[in-house]
């Protein structure tokens, strides 16, 4: 018995298959999941990949938040269902408000893809349970509309509850406010996070495996021992 | 409403054609209408020459058909008798799995290349030149998704691309226009279709001023039953039409734009480049793959150059039986285009397939689930013919071939410069040198900050090289190298290389040392180079001074392969490079494919093992004509460029190959412009480790010397004794520099320099010109 962890597929997503490389890399069962499909076929957890769905046009994830798998999603989001949105995933997730605050262009106005060495904020999540407390990390950034920004008040009341996931160590390369890379709903099972973590799970391909315990965090929650 | 004697019109046939539709019957009443032949680019003889082939003068869908069809860009009639020795010479590959062998080769839409296990590989460069410098962000865009559905109409998924790109000053205005407009469109368009972009080049001349050149290279990766033809069989077969639909973007983009030399008033040829839609391309890819893996496709094409134009005539061609279309079931994005326009039109996000009448059904129901709109617009045919009608009336009826293939060919009068022996004579090694030590430090930095040798991440940054979680390597790696199989490591890496500088001297050579760069490049990441792809930019072909340039590159870069035995797999001229009276230098962009059985073993160039040798790898010769060297520091291009030693280029990758495959090497970086200093420079940065070497002889020239065939190495401590056997037994001079560690370059007797600083100098440059 392992977690079954849904990755689900707008048009334009890009990033589905490696989000079902590390979902399998940290011992899940990487289940795919169609954006016309309403039905989430009784995963266990779900990743909102990164990519453009829909071409990121109108308003990244703006969209796809309308998509039927989303009608499911967002009721069992609500109910506790863990869900991870990547980039343009995380973007799905605050258009369609399972998250605070918006994703706008970064700061210098261009696509950046870059290495980035994150702080680990809240291992309180069940994406993040598998981290240290102010754990250290390399994922890739790579976005064009990356830049976090919320209302003073909403920014305030993140901190305080300790919803910032995780913050860029070295100023935020987007402009992100207070350096925000990732961020939790209250009951800490819906995260959002700017950097790639699916693209750090192997130093042949990327910046060295630090990004797999996203996975390991959630396969093991899923999976009592 | 329809006037039975058009003539006298004016205007361009497209525009005439849409207001009164004019067909076969009307063309045969009507011989000695007035048809606007020389505004779509033909000429006098070509347009009679159509005449002749029809026995009547051509209607006006047929006059827009043949004349983009005709055009340079897609008949390539001043190239053919040249490029044919690309075939006539090719070397013979027997060597069986994975050697290389070619599956499909030129003359498809890209060339397909065995590279073991069951896979095969598709690849193919492309330049988007002209609209790019008209319109850089969509003509680099589209540049972008041209070359990607070529990859994709062979039946390969398309896994990367890689970018050649060349610019006027880096401090002129007008590249300050034109850079960051095509770099964001390649950023834009990429980054959406999903395809990590994995290296390329960027260089800057000042004949590439108002012709800056934008070639696209991708790579694709199928089983070898994916394998898809570009032929229309089997009649009664379905052809459909699928994708973007048709709009007035693009027309005459092939033969307007593409095919004449620039002579200001760019602007008002803004229409003919075309406008991209990453997102629409996306789903084709995928809506595609889903067809082929159903086997719902017969026969696939992409729309690119000349459109549906191209696409009709080259898949009745190749399937020689016929095909009759209803060019009123095209679907349009604006409704008032005529059947011309709808010929010449080149939308982008269209692909055209043949389809068994049974199988459409399954056919519409995959491109419904994608969303990409499909539609049957005819079918293929016993009679030999293409037929078209508009309105119920025929409005083209021709023999296919005659559009396809059998164009005019032209072998245009080629002479050797009045100046180039001077040019040869004006040797470099009068030049002053700098001083002994310091000067030989400022020379370097002066090269480190000279915009060609410049740090590139302020524009590789803007591409994602991530996606897909194939990447191994990636710029500023000397090879782009991607995983094809995640169980063996099987795996493939790209280079392209070119040196105008050096073909502007000596074209012969010029294309052998791009072919050289490009091979060794990929030899350093430690794959074994199969084959080759090339992009060939050049002037005005009706120049006879460029046309012995042009005939003098492919003449090296055939003999060049047949002595590699690397076959060139397919490639893509673009002639009319020039400005007035200012052409390019000849500029051929060479791509080589080599194969990673697996690639765990590849290797990078970053030094980064302290205590490790470092080795040179080649022998080095006081050779500086059109080097980094003169060009920087004195402005000069002049002498002759760097010998070519073909045997000692396949001497150094076999080394280096299997030094990979068996461990005895950390890093490897190629050596080219700007020579050794540049390279150590180079393995440093990428490491953020510094290295303390003493060079052999004259420091200048051990530093700054171009001579190619040879490479850096970082042994893997323990290996010294195995390496050196090897390079003993293969022939490859080696020769001891010094060790990996602490944080500066130095060079006994001459230099050391904090390699924080060398970051400085070389990271700065790009940031300062473009924001």
């Amino acid at each position: 018995m392992t977690a079954r962890v849904g990755i689900v597929t707008f048009p334009g997503s890009l990033d589905d298959r490696d989000a079902a490389r590390a979902v399998t890399r940290a011992g899940g069962e990487a289940v795919p999941l169609w954006h016309a499909d309403r039905g989430l076929h009784g995963v266990d957890a779900v990743i909102l990949p990164g990519g453009f769905s829909y071409g990121d046009y109108l308003r990244c994830g703006a969209i796809a938040r309308f998509a039927p798998v989303m009608a499911g999603l967002m009721p069992a989001a609500r109910s506790g269902l863990p869900v991870l949105g990547i980039c343009n995933g995380f973007q799905i997730l605050c258009e369609a408000h399972l998250l605070p605050g918006a994703l706008i262009r970064n700061a210098g106005l261009r696509f950046l893809d870059r290495d980035v060495r994150l702080r680990i904020e809240s291992t309180a999540t069940v994406w993040t349970a598998c981290y240290q407390p102010d754990q250290e990390i390399t994922a890739v950034l790579k976005s064009g509309e990356g830049l976090y920004l919320a209302q003073p008040a909403t920014l305030a009341r993140l901190e305080d509850n300790g919803q910032v996931v995780a913050r860029y160590r070295d100023g935020s390369p987007n402009g992100s406010a207070r350096g925000i890379a990732a961020v939790a709903n209250e009951a800490g099972n819906v995260v959002g996070i700017m950097p790639h973590p699916e693209h750090a799970i192997d130093p042949l391909t990327g910046p060295g495996a630090d990004g797999l315990g996203f996975f390991t965090s959630v396969v093991r929650a899923m999976v009592p021992r | 409403m329809r006037t039975g004697n058009a003539a006298g019109q004016g205007g361009a046939a497209a525009q005439t054609a849409a207001a009164v539709p004019d067909t076969v019957a009307r063309a045969a009443a009507t011989p000695d209408r007035a048809q606007p032949y020389a505004e779509l680019g033909l000429t006098g003889a070509e347009y009679a020459r159509i005449r002749q082939l029809l026995g009547r003068r051509p209607t006006d869908p047929e006059l827009a058909l043949y004349s983009v069809m005709w055009s340079e860009h897609c008949s390539y009639k001043s190239s053919k008798l040249h490029l044919r020795q690309f075939a006539d010479k090719a070397p013979v590959k027997g060597d069986g799995e994975g050697g290389g062998t070619l599956l499909a080769g030129i003359g498809h839409n890209a060339g397909v290349v065995d590279i073991g296990q069951g896979y095969a590989v598709t690849f193919k460069i492309e330049s988007h030149n002209h609209p790019s410098y008209v319109e850089p962000f969509q003509g680099a865009a589209t540049g972008v998704g041209g070359i990607v559905r070529d990859i994709l109409a062979m039946g390969a998924r398309p896994v990367a691309v890689l970018d050649s790109l060349r610019f006027g000053p880096a401090d002129a205005p007008d590249t300050a226009r034109v850079l960051p407009g095509v770099v964001a469109g390649i950023s834009f368009y990429g980054n959406c279709l999903g395809l990590p972009n994995i290296g390329g080049e960027l260089a800057f001349d000042p004949c590439y001023a108002g012709n800056p050149l934008v070639n696209a290279l991708c790579v694709g990766v199928m089983r070898h039953a994916d394998l898809r033809v570009a032929a229309a069989r089997g009649p009664g077969n379905k052809v459909i039409l699928f994708g973007a639909r048709t709009g007035p973007d693009g027309i005459g983009g092939a033969s307007v734009l593409a095919s004449a030399s620039f002579g200001g008033g760019e602007a008002g040829k803004r229409p003919s480049v075309q406008v991209g839609d990453p997102f629409m391309e996306k789903l084709l890819v995928e809506c595609c793959l889903e067809l082929s893996a159903a086997g719902l496709v017969a026969g696939l094409q992409d729309l690119g150059a000349a459109g549906v134009s191209c696409a009709t005539a080259e898949l009745a061609a190749a399937g020689g039986s016929g095909m009759a279309v209803s060019l009123d079931l095209v679907p349009l994005r604006d409704p008032s285009l005529g059947p011309a326009e709808i010929l010449m039109s080149e939308s982008q996000e269209r692909m055209m397939a043949v389809v068994a009448p049974q199988d459409v059904a399954r056919f519409t129901q995959i491109c419904a689930r994608w969303e990409v709109p499909v539609t049957v617009i005819g079918e293929v045919t016993g009679t030999g013919r293409l037929e078209m009608t508009w309105h119920g009336e025929v409005v083209v009826d021709i023999a296919p071939e005659t559009a396809a293939s059998q164009g005019p060919v032209y072998d245009r009068p080629a002479a050797r410069p009045a100046g180039q022996d001077a040019l040869l004579a004006d040797d470099p090694a009068t030049l002053p040198r700098p001083a002994p030590g310091p000067g030989v430090l400022d020379t370097l930095l002066a090269l480190l900050g000279s915009p060609d040798l410049a740090g590139k991440t302020w524009v590789t940054e803007q591409y994602d090289r991530h996606v897909r979680g194939d990447t191994v390597l990636a710029a500023p790696e000397d090879a782009g190298v991607i995983r094809v199989d995640e169980q063996t490591g099987l795996g493939v890496a790209l280079a392209t290389d070119g040196n105008g500088r050096y073909s502007r001297l000596d074209p012969y050579t010029g294309a052998q040392l791009a072919l050289a760069e490009a091979y060794r490049n990929v030899a350093a990441t430690g794959a074994r180079p199969v084959a080759v792809t090339n992009c060939l930019n050049f002037g005005s072909p009706e120049d006879p001074g460029v046309m012995w340039q042009f005939a003098e590159t492919v003449r090296g870069l055939a003999d060049g392969c047949a002595s590699l035995g690397t076959p060139v797999t397919g490639g893509n001229v673009s002639f009319y490079n020039q400005t007035g009276g200012l052409q390019i230098h000849p500029t051929p962009v060479v791509g080589v494919l080599g194969v990673l059985a697996d690639v765990r073993h590849r290797l990078s160039l970053s030094f980064g093992r302290p205590g490790a040798r470092v080795v040179l790898l080649g022998r080095t010769r006081p050779e500086f004509g059109g080097s980094a060297w003169a060009w920087v520091a004195h402005g000069h291009l002049g002498g002759r460029p760097p010998a070519v030693d073909l045997a000692a280029e396949q001497a150094l990758a076999g080394v280096l190959a299997t030094a990979a495959e068996e461990g005895l090497l950390t890093a490897a970086h190629d050596l080219s412009d700007g020579g050794l200093a540049v390279a150590l420079a180079e393995c440093c940065l990428a490491g953020r480790a510094g290295c303390r070497v003493s060079l052999p002889g004259d420091a200048f020239t051990a530093c700054f010397s171009e001579s190619s065939a040879r490479a850096v190495a970082e042994i893997a401590p323990g290996a010294e004794a195995a390496f050196e056997a090897l390079c003993g037994r293969r022939g490859v001079p080696l020769s001891d520099l010094g060790t990996v560690g602490g944080d500066r370059l130095e060079v006994a007797g001459c230099f050391s320099v904090p390699v924080a600083d060398l970051a400085a100098v070389h990271g700065r440059v790009l940031p300062a010109l473009f924001g």
